[in-house]
């Protein structure tokens, strides 16, 4: 895969294409795919290790919460992995783009698209990586909200009790759920604490610093030791103004007229 | 069979580095062969069954073979979904192990009998589903399938003592393995349960009634056209599991006899009641439910009787 350039990947890039595949397709998840487009834009941008897509010690990445994989598409796409045209597929008929992701998909490690299911995929990914003696991390990028499934805590036992510190975990901690704000749905405040006394090393990061990110994974000893855990405070809806924190945006396209000012807010945040 | 199962996983093992067992906390004083023999590629992960079988899918994407082991209520029912969107989904060979399929832990109750693990592993496409009758059965078919393509359920007994007549071991995926020819009437048994068909068959033989027998412990893929000859041959078959009668085996037959428009009569003997409490042993439960050698050989003569009559 050939190196992107810095100021392709950029977190203003993803949000650009996950508004016009979200218009092109006439679908919602906008506010989640924003949420963690600077997350991945990091992950993308540097920190993956992806030789090439099928690499067996490539680090493996799992969209657990995969209602936000347009984002993965967009940077999957930028760097080349897929072809540009693939985006104009979404959400179409027997395209391998849909609303979840499919492992079908060059690029797409793991299938997701039920909540709870990925970090017990990356645990199995981890513990395989340890065997085989190889240096792979493993990412797995989960919601708060589906901090809510009792599967996620399994898993967060279990990787704590074999020391899975090659298993970098980020929460995108955007406050929010289907139905209303996290506190009012199921609080898991504090959540940081709560991943602490399950034994992780937590560290808690603005989630649109794409610098900032890729400093802290940078600076993870993922040869021994804890597990980790980025809890990344997060803005649903983030560089859309009328979007952000708003619940309406998990599920609702965009008019026209909204396109427009979303697409000029993004071109003018850069 | 639970013996036989790691007796030969663990012989697998020795000359394949990819197979992994992984346990829900379960399988004491069985699974020692293995975990002695091989503590690197043995992890006992909790009681956290939906972890398990997602762990597992992460270690097959990396290459690994694992086997993920619980007693079959909590392998198969608890984490059905993990199966469906872990190894199903993404074609990893996965092996669920589900031990004490039917009946065999009686007296521990409703929690632990496993009644519905068939009829639901079988909306599963892609699956492949092993239902061993005894032990010997067991290492074969496991011998047969453990490296098979897309992930495989193996639903296993307790018994390492009981041998059903005739098998002599046999197993081939997509087969039945007649184990008594007969041609008045025809008994179709999976599972531990089997050797009850082949008593309530001498039972039957007795009072002059020819029933054969034949084991169908390849459940997915089914057997088809190993069932269609044998149904062309009798005017009735008795399906025996000790599975709810919806899903298992004796939907498997019906479907074979409607799609192939075959004019054989279907008794499905299995599980017909909801749980209501009561428990005892393996064969007290079996018979409670019609599924001991008496009431099945009962059950035939009264399905000839009323076809002469």
């Amino acid at each position: 895969m050939p190196p992107a350039a810095a100021t392709e990947l950029s977190g203003a890039a993803l949000r650009r294409t996950i508004l016009q595949q979200s218009k092109r397709a006439g679908v919602g998840h906008i506010g989640s795919a924003l949420s963690v487009a600077d997350l991945v834009a990091a992950l993308y941008g540097g920190v993956l290790n992806i030789p090439s897509p099928d690499h067996p010690d490539r680090d493996r990445f799992v969209l657990s919460k995969g209602h936000a994989v347009l984002a993965v598409y967009a940077a999957l796409a930028i760097r080349g992995i897929i072809p540009v045209e693939q985006l104009d597929t979404y959400c179409g008929d027997g395209s391998l783009l849909g609303v979840h992701p499919e492992h079908v998909l060059p690029g797409i490690d793991f299938s997701t698209g039920s909540l709870g299911h990925g970090l017990s995929f990356g645990v199995g990914a981890a513990l395989a990586a340890r065997m085989q003696g190889s240096a792979r991390r493993i990412f797995v990028l989960l919601s708060d909200a589906e901090c809510n499934e009792g599967s996620v805590w399994e898993s967060v036992m279990v990787a704590n009790h074999h020391a899975l510190a090659n298993l970098i975990v980020m929460v995108d901690a955007n406050g929010q759920q289907a139905l209303g704000y996290t506190d009012d749905v199921l609080s898991l405040s504090p959540l940081d604490d709560r991943w602490r006394a399950f034994g992780w090393d937590v560290h808690v990061v603005d989630g649109h610093d794409i610098a900032g990110i890729a400093a802290t994974i940078g600076r993870l000893d993922t040869t021994q030791g804890r597990p980790h855990v980025l809890i990344a405070r997060t803005v649903f809806g983030k560089g859309v103004s009328y979007m952000e924190r708003q619940i309406k945006w998990h599920y609702s396209p965009m008019s026209d007229a909204e396109y427009a000012q979303a697409m000029a807010e993004i071109e003018a945040g850069g | 069979m639970r013996g036989a199962f790691v007796r030969t996983l663990t012989a697998l093992a020795a000359d394949d580095p990819r197979i992994v067992l992984l346990t829900g906390d379960l399988g004491y004083m069985a699974l020692e062969p293995f975990s002695e023999r091989f503590p690197e590629r043995f992890f006992n992960l909790g009681v956290a069954e939906q972890n398990m079988v997602g762990a597992a899918t992460g270690m097959a994407e990396a290459g690994f073979v694992p086997f993920a082991y619980s007693i079959a209520t909590f392998a198969a029912l608890r984490p059905f979904e993990f199966i469906r969107n872990g190894p199903v989904w993404h074609r990893l060979p996965v092996r669920i192990v589900g031990c004490g399929g039917g009946f065999d832990y009686g007296p521990q109750g409703t929690s632990h009998h496993a009644l519905e693990d068939l009829g639901v592993m079988r909306t599963l496409p892609g699956l492949t589903i092993v239902a061993p009758a005894d032990h010997r059965q067991m290492a074969t078919a496991l011998a047969a399938t453990w490296d098979v393509e897309g992930p495989v359920y193996y639903r296993i007994g307790k018994d390492d003592r009981t041998e059903v007549p005739g098998l002599d071991g046999r197993f081939r995926p997509g087969h039945a393995e007649t184990v008594r020819e007969g041609e008045d009437v025809l008994l179709l048994a999976c599972g531990s349960i089997t050797p009850e068909a082949t008593k309530a068959a001498d039972a039957l033989a007795a009072g002059g009634v020819r029933a054969g027998v034949a084991v169908v412990a390849s459940i997915q893929p089914a057997p088809v056209d190993d069932l269609v000859a044998l149904l062309a041959r009798v005017p009735v078959v008795l399906t025996v599991e000790a599975h709810v009668v919806s899903g298992g085996l004796g939907s498997l037959v019906a479907e074979i006899i409607a799609e192939r428009g075959l004019g054989t009569r279907l008794v499905r003997c299995g599980v017909r009641t909801a749980p209501d409490g009561v428990s005892g042993s393996q064969a007290w439960m079996q018979a409670a439910h019609g599924l001991s050698a008496p009431a099945l050989a009962e059950t035939a003569r009264a399905a000839l009787d009323r076809r002469a009559g």
